[in-house]
Formats: C-alpha cells, structure tokens, sequence
C-alpha cells in the first residue's frame, strides 16, 4: 500500500511536468503549418488574413524557400507602387485571376497584448500601492480589515463581470474625455487595470505587513516620519514581495482575456493612437477559433504558443528573483 | 539632577478597562544608569515605551500624570504627554533614542543605518555625515569591526554587532536618554557583555533607563534600580541598595528568586 | 518643516488613491447589484436559456466545476502530499515551480490546449473538454493549498507517529492530513471558487448550450460562456439576462470564496 501510494503521488507530481510539456508541445505541433509558413516573421508582421498575390518567380520555381517568398512578395508589391511601369503588369496580374494566398502575422495582438497590459500596470500600480501603504499603515486596524477583506473579495470576481462593466459603464466616460472610440486599446488596458488593482493591492499589503513592527519603530524612534518609515525600511524590507507582486499582476493581465474582450475592438489593425480598437493574443483566439481552419487556425495556436511562452518566462522570470532573494 | 521626571503616571491600553501601570513616581537621573526590573508582566517594558510615546504608533493609549523632560537647550521641563503634534514628536524621540529586544538594523548599508537619524534630519554635508558614523561607530566600540566595510550591508553583521549597529545609530543623533528595552536578551553571553561594557561607557555623555529581565546585569551595569511589580512600582533606590538591603518584602522575595 | 510636509502630501495621496480604488469597486458592484437586481426573477431558476431562463447553464457550469473537482482535487491533493512529504529536494522543488507557473499560465492558452488535445479528436466541444480544461487550471491551485497547508504541520507531529510505529502513508493519511484538513479544505473551497467564475478555457472546449443536458459528451451549458454571448448581443434583452447572469454567478463565487473565509476564522 505504502509503495503504491508513493508510485501515484509521484505520478501526480510529474504530472504537472507532463501537462506543462504537453501543453507546449501540442500547441507547437498545432501551430507548426504557420510555423513553417511564416517563422519568426510572423511577430513582426501586421497583416492578418490578408489575400496576397504570388507573383515572385522564386514563389514559382523555389516552393521551399516560402519564408523567404513571402518576404519577396512584399517588396515586389512595393517596388509595383513605387515605380508606375510595372504596375500595369500589376494590373494586369490581377485581372488574369493570379494564384493568392492568405497571410497571417502576429504583430498587431502582440502590441495590443503589451500595450493593454503596459496601460494597465500604468494605471493599477500607483493606485495599488496607495491602497497597500493605507491598509498596512495608515487605516485603524478594524478599517484595514474590513476594507482589505472587501478588497479579497474584489480580486475573486469573475474578469467577464469587469468587461461587461468596463464596455457599458466605463467606456463611455473615458472615450468622453480621452476622445477616441469606446472600444480601444486605453479602455481595455484602463478595465484590465481596474481587474488586477485588487490582486496586486492584496499581495502589496501581505508583502508590507511582513515588516516586524519593532523594525519600524526602531525607525520612529529615531525621529523618522511615517512616509519616511515606508520610503526607507519597509519598501526594502518587502521590496522581493512588492516586485513579485507586480510580476504576478503583469502575468494576469498578459492572459486575461474576458475583461478585455468586451473593450479592446477585435479589429487587426495596428492602433495608431491610444485611443484605437486593436485586438490582443487572448482576444483573438477567443474570437476567432470557432471559425477558424487551415492555416488561420495554425496561426493562432502560433500566437497562442507566443502568449504562453511570454507568460512562462515572466512567471519564471519571477520565480527565479524570488529564489535567488530567498537564498 | 534628574533629566526625565515621571510623576503619579498612568498607563491604560486601549480595550482594556484596568491600566497596566498605577501612579508610578521615578526619576531617571543624568548621566546614570536606571534599570527597572520585575516579574513578567509588571509593566517594565510599558514603562519604557511610554518615555518616548512609541506607544502613540497605536492609538487608543490612555495616560495620567506627568513625565517631563529637561530640554537641555532651554534648560527646562516640558511634559511629553501634552505632546500633539507630529514635529514635537519627532523631536521628542531624537532626545529619547530607544534600543530594543532584538537587532533591527535597517535593510540598507552599515553607513546608511548609522547616519539615517542624520539624514533625516536635514544634514547632506558628505564630511560632516561620515565624521559623525564614524564617532558613532567608535563611540559603540564596533569601528575596527566594520570601517572597512561601511557600504556592505549591515544584514551580513553578527547578532551582537547588529545591536552595537543599532546603538550607533541612536547615539549618532546625540539624544538625551537611551531607552534600552532588554537590548540583550536575544544575544549570546559574549556578545552579552560587550553590549553591557558599552552600556557603561555611554552614560558618560547620556542617561540611560533600561529594562532587563537579568537581574545580574541589573547589579552589574546599574546605578538605580526600580523594582515593579502588576504595574506598581515597589520600590526605587540606589541599586546597592535594591539587592543588599531591599526595605520591600516583595523586592527581598524577588530578588532572592523566591517568585518570578 | 519640509520633511513632514511630504509626509502630509504622500500620506494623503495614498488615501486619495486608495479611495478612487475603493470607489471603482465599489462603483463595479453597485452596477452589478442594480442591474442584476432589476433583471432578476425567481423563473431565471426554473426556465432553461431556450425559454430565457437560466436554469440548464446554472446547473452545467456547476457540474463542469463540479466534474474538473473531481479529477483536479485529488490528483492536486496528492501531487501536494508528494512535494511535501515525499518529494527528495530538488524534483519537489522543480514540481512546485512548475506548478507556480502552470498556475499563471493564461486561461485560454490552456483552453486552446484543451481543444487541439480533445476537441480536434473527437471533432465536437463536449462537457467533458470543458471539464478537463478546468481541471488543468485547478490542479496547481490545490498542488499550492496542499503544499503550504502541509509545511504549517510540525514535524514533531510527524515523528511522533513514526516513533509510534506507523507506516509514512499511515501517518500521512492519519495524522497529517487530519492536522491541515480545515486549512486544505478552505483552499478547495477557494480553488473552486477560482474555477466556477471561469470563461476563457470554456468558450471552445464545453461551448455552451440553450438547453438542458448532462451529456458531458456534446456542447454543455456553461452560465459564464453564455454571458459572453449575451453581453455582446444587439437586443437589450439578452443584455439585461447577462446581468442577471453576471449577478448570480458573482453572487455564487462571493458565497464560496466568504464561507471559505468563514471556515479559516472560526478554526482560529
């Protein structure tokens, strides 16, 4: 009994080594047509089932090099702009019904991933840390617990109620005073920071009330004021666990995809200004799996292998600060 | 000429309907060294926390009574529980330094923690900061130990070294009295008695109370020793005379060892 | 004095801005609350979404949080068991990061996991998918109750009942666990709580569903997924039945996460 438990405790345990692995290498697999397709050109190509045509001689006669293919076309295309003479060949490609193909590149929700997520740190860190120094320094105890309980509670809600909030309630009051569209990239970011204020408000406050309380008053007694006691000995002190905190703030956000979906405008088209509809990696697989197939469906497992490697290596990332603070 | 006058003193914690300390009477004298002892729960520690207002970090405290301090600058007597306002008390507990049970150095450099009291209080002159630590540090017997290693961190010190730290940096703001709340009782005996040979050293150029739960370094290190007990201060005297020839029944029992 | 000056400014702002953070809560909740309210009637319990009602998608999002329970806790409970009490250093160690990172691993990556692993096979969404890709979001929240509730046991706990003669897994199971179990149950509760609110792994593994059904093995009503459809839909009935949603499905993981709570204090 002894020995069989032990064999099935340690399965479990590798199996999270096993779903973690599996996870990579089916999302891999799945994403290898666009892989092949694209390689790393995809993050830093806008066009997202986008109908090019093939013209180049090399797309015709080296079918294997297709990286480089695609890469020709596009400076074919742009040559056919920029001198007039060959565009009436052009033209006349086109009209002779051409072969075409369908791109796909991840650059637009990849910037709206980071961007959402910058503007969401942006705006939740100051808030958070206010929340975190007046629960664990300035409130009455009985204030400090009610009011932080209230706020664990907050950081449970389910990220779709912030969405729903965020496009009805919300967004029209920032696209009143910011201008712009209700859907955008600042809205979104601004909801997505208002989902993770509570979480890195909560963790904050753990990390600040780790100070022993006779290391601040060793503080007061010197004659140092309360804000110069927070500056000095219990932001150091808790620095590891403030930083973690954002880290792990900054990973929620990366991947939230409810409190974003409503907001951000699913439209692939790079955003010209902070107040412009763009989509983010989550968002668009949620949007668009169910419809997708071939190589559009290869394309986003492609960015969702890109979100999970993103969020693996800043947990890590995280992980690895932790570790080597902790030693 | 006492530098700190505690007179018929109360002291209640907030919830709590019986104060912790009754109508305590008590000098601490300049340039001498006061060390308050008793069992447990008598009060000794509340006491000390209450001559500097560290207890005023958690509000609901209640005092009565007077506990003034000689300002040396005007010579006079001021009453720190009419204290209010935040600069006063920022003054207060730069003329009253505190030392606690365990070492607290701050997490930044063995420069740092020594002039932070300094820094704080306005002085940026580069020369006039590090000629201070450094007195401070070898007023604290602990400059030949660390002056090569001033930007180090002071985490990396000894325990007995950290306490030193900490009493460096209270000494570097030059206060009036030191509070020493059982500034050993988290150390081992050699680090023990260098804290108390330093201890004797200081109050050449300050007054010093402590608490201690040691009634030998009460008898070593102290020139007065107040004994109290569930709040009350039994008796106060000269410290050859608190363990000699205590006048106190309750004094004879608990330095015999017979409770406590 | 310039020093308490900026003490005075800091002190304030951060009182400020932890008010407009309570004020964004409070403002989310209040919209919640009279939405939800306004929309709410007693025949949401009784009709399924084919009749605007919500029954069928109440009942399929427990039993597809219910399902990924029962396939996440005890595989959870026991991986936690593993690092905790057999695991030699540096695997435990290894497991216990990884699960860190499986547990901030995004949602919908692991619904998309989900999909290409079950949903592509069997080509349909099924209750079952749904279950699963739950279960993988679970498995490192209970791995991390487990693991941190265990390590508040004193060891001389543990020595006491091998000096006693016991077996390593008889004392585990006997002593051990009984020690922490008020604490691990708490954070099942907790993990419960996390996973019941979920949208993203469903929205292509379980989909959901206008009707009522307990076929895990086709599409399967899910309370979250079909409050995405309806929030995003042009009518303003749909949207005032996603509030009313919204409202019970919030109302349903405050209950759990506060009677969680509730467990930890009355234990203390």
């Amino acid at each position: 009994m002894e020995k069989i438990f032990q064999k099935f405790a340690f399965s479990s345990a590798t199996l999270v080594f096993i779903i973690l692995l599996g996870i990579f290498i089916t999302l891999f697999n799945a994403a290898r047509p666009a892989i092949n397709e694209f390689g790393l050109n995809f993050i830093v190509d806008p066009a997202w089932n986008k109908e090019v045509p093939i013209t180049t001689p090399q797309a015709k006669t080296d079918k294997s090099v297709t990286q480089s293919a695609v890469s020709n076309t596009d400076d074919e295309t742009v040559d056919v702009n920029d001198f007039g003479d060959d565009s009436d060949d052009m033209m006349m490609q086109d009209e002779d019904d051409t072969p075409t193909k369908t791109i796909y590149g991840g650059l637009v929700p990849l910037v709206g991933t980071i961007f959402s997520t910058l503007i969401a740190l942006a705006f939740a860190m100051p808030i958070a840390m206010g929340i975190a120094i007046f629960l664990a320094e300035i409130a009455p105890k009985k204030i400090a617990t009610f009011v932080g309980g209230a706020i664990e509670l907050l950081a449970a809600i389910p990220s779709i109620i912030f969405g729903m909030w965020g496009l009805y309630y919300f967004a029209p009051i920032v696209a009143a005073l910011f201008g712009g569209f209700q859907v955008s990239l600042l809205t979104a970011g601004l909801v997505l920071g208002v989902m993770i204020l509570p979480f890195m408000a909560a963790i904050t406050r753990d990390s600040m009330n780790t100070t022993p309380d006779i290391l601040k008053e060793s503080a007061y007694a010197l004659g140092a004021t309360k804000f110069e006691v927070i500056k000095d000995v219990i932001f150091p002190y808790s620095k590891v666990g403030i930083i973690g905190s954002i880290i792990l703030s900054l990973g929620r956000a990366l991947g939230e995809t409810m409190a974003v979906a409503f907001l951000i405008g699913s439209i692939f088209e790079l955003p010209h200004k902070i107040t412009d509809p763009t989509i983010s990696i989550p968002v668009a697989l949620a949007n668009n799996f169910g419809e997708a197939s071939g190589l559009g469906m290869s394309s986003l497992f492609y960015l969702a292998l890109i979100l999970f490697v993103m969020s693996f290596a800043v947990i890590s990332f995280a992980k690895f600060y932790f570790l080597r603070k902790a030693n | 000429m006492p530098v700190m006058n505690i007179k018929k003193f109360s002291f209640t914690y907030p919830g709590v309907s019986d104060p912790s300390l009754k109508n305590i009477t008590l000098p601490i004298k300049k340039n001498k060294i006061t060390a308050l002892i008793g069992p447990s729960g008598c009060g000794k520690s509340t006491l000390l926390r209450s001559m500097n207002r560290i207890h005023d970090l958690y509000p609901g405290n209640k005092y009565e009574g007077k506990i003034d301090l000689l300002d040396f600058e005007s010579g006079k007597y001021k009453n720190i529980l009419d204290i209010k306002k935040e600069n006063e008390f920022i003054k207060l507990r730069q003329q009253v330094g505190m030392i606690f049970q365990k070492p607290t150095p701050f997490p930044m450099s063995i420069f740092d923690n020594v002039a932070y009291g300094l820094k704080i209080d306005g002085i940026k002159n580069k020369s006039e900061l590090s000629d201070r630590v450094e007195a401070a540090l070898k007023g604290s017997a602990l400059w030949s130990e660390v002056s090569d290693r001033l930007g180090k961190s002071a985490m990396g010190l000894s325990g007995g070294q950290q306490q030193r730290l900490c009493i460096a940096r209270a000494v570097a703001v030059k206060p009036e009295v030191l509070l020493f709340d059982e500034p050993t009782s988290a150390l081992d005996p050699i680090s023990t008695a260098a804290i108390e040979e330093l201890i004797v050293e200081l109050r050449n150029d300050i007054s010093i109370a402590i608490v201690t739960h040691n009634m030998q370094q009460a008898s070593r290190i102290s020139d007065y020793t107040a004994f109290m007990y569930l709040g009350d201060l039994v008796e106060y005297d000269k410290t050859e005379n608190i363990f000699l020839n205590p006048k106190e029944k309750r004094t004879e029992d608990y330095i015999t060892g017979r409770f406590g | 004095m310039r020093r308490l000056l900026i003490n005075k400014i800091i002190l304030t702002l951060s009182t400020i801005s932890a008010l407009i953070g309570l004020a964004f809560l409070a403002w989310i909740l209040v919209t919640l609350f009279v939405k939800g309210l306004s929309s709410f009637h007693f025949s949401l319990f009784v009709n399924d979404l084919i009749d605007n009602g919500l029954r069928n998608l109440i009942i399929g999002q427990f039993i597809l949080a219910g399902m990924a329970s029962v396939i996440g806790i005890p595989l959870g409970m026991v991986a936690g068991i593993y690092i905790r009490e057999y695991g030699q250093g540096r695997y435990a160690n290894l497991i216990r990061n990884l699960s860190d990172i499986m547990m901030s691993a995004p949602s919908i990556v692991i619904g998309a996991f989900v999909y290409a692993i079950i949903v592509v096979p069997t080509g349909h969404t099924s209750g079952f998918a749904g279950s699963i890709a739950l279960a993988i979001m679970m498995i490192p929240i209970v791995i991390s109750t487990t693991d941190s509730m265990l390590s508040l046991v004193p060891k001389e706990l543990r020595e006491a009942g091998i000096a006693l003669g016991a077996s390593k897994y008889k004392v585990i199971f006997d002593i051990v666990i009984k020690s922490a179990k008020v604490g691990i149950m708490t954070g099942i509760l907790l993990a419960f709580a996390r996973i019941v609110g979920e949208t993203a792994p469903l929205l292509f593994t379980s989909q959901t569903s206008n009707y009522f059904t307990l076929d895990l093995t086709h599409a399967f009503p899910s309370l979250s997924v079909s409050i995405y459809d309806l929030a995003s839909d042009v009518q303003t009935s749909s949207r005032d039945l996603a509030w009313a949603a919204s409202f019970i499905l919030t109302v349903m993981v405050l209950v759990i996460n506060l009677t969680g709570k509730f467990i930890t204090r009355n234990k203390k």
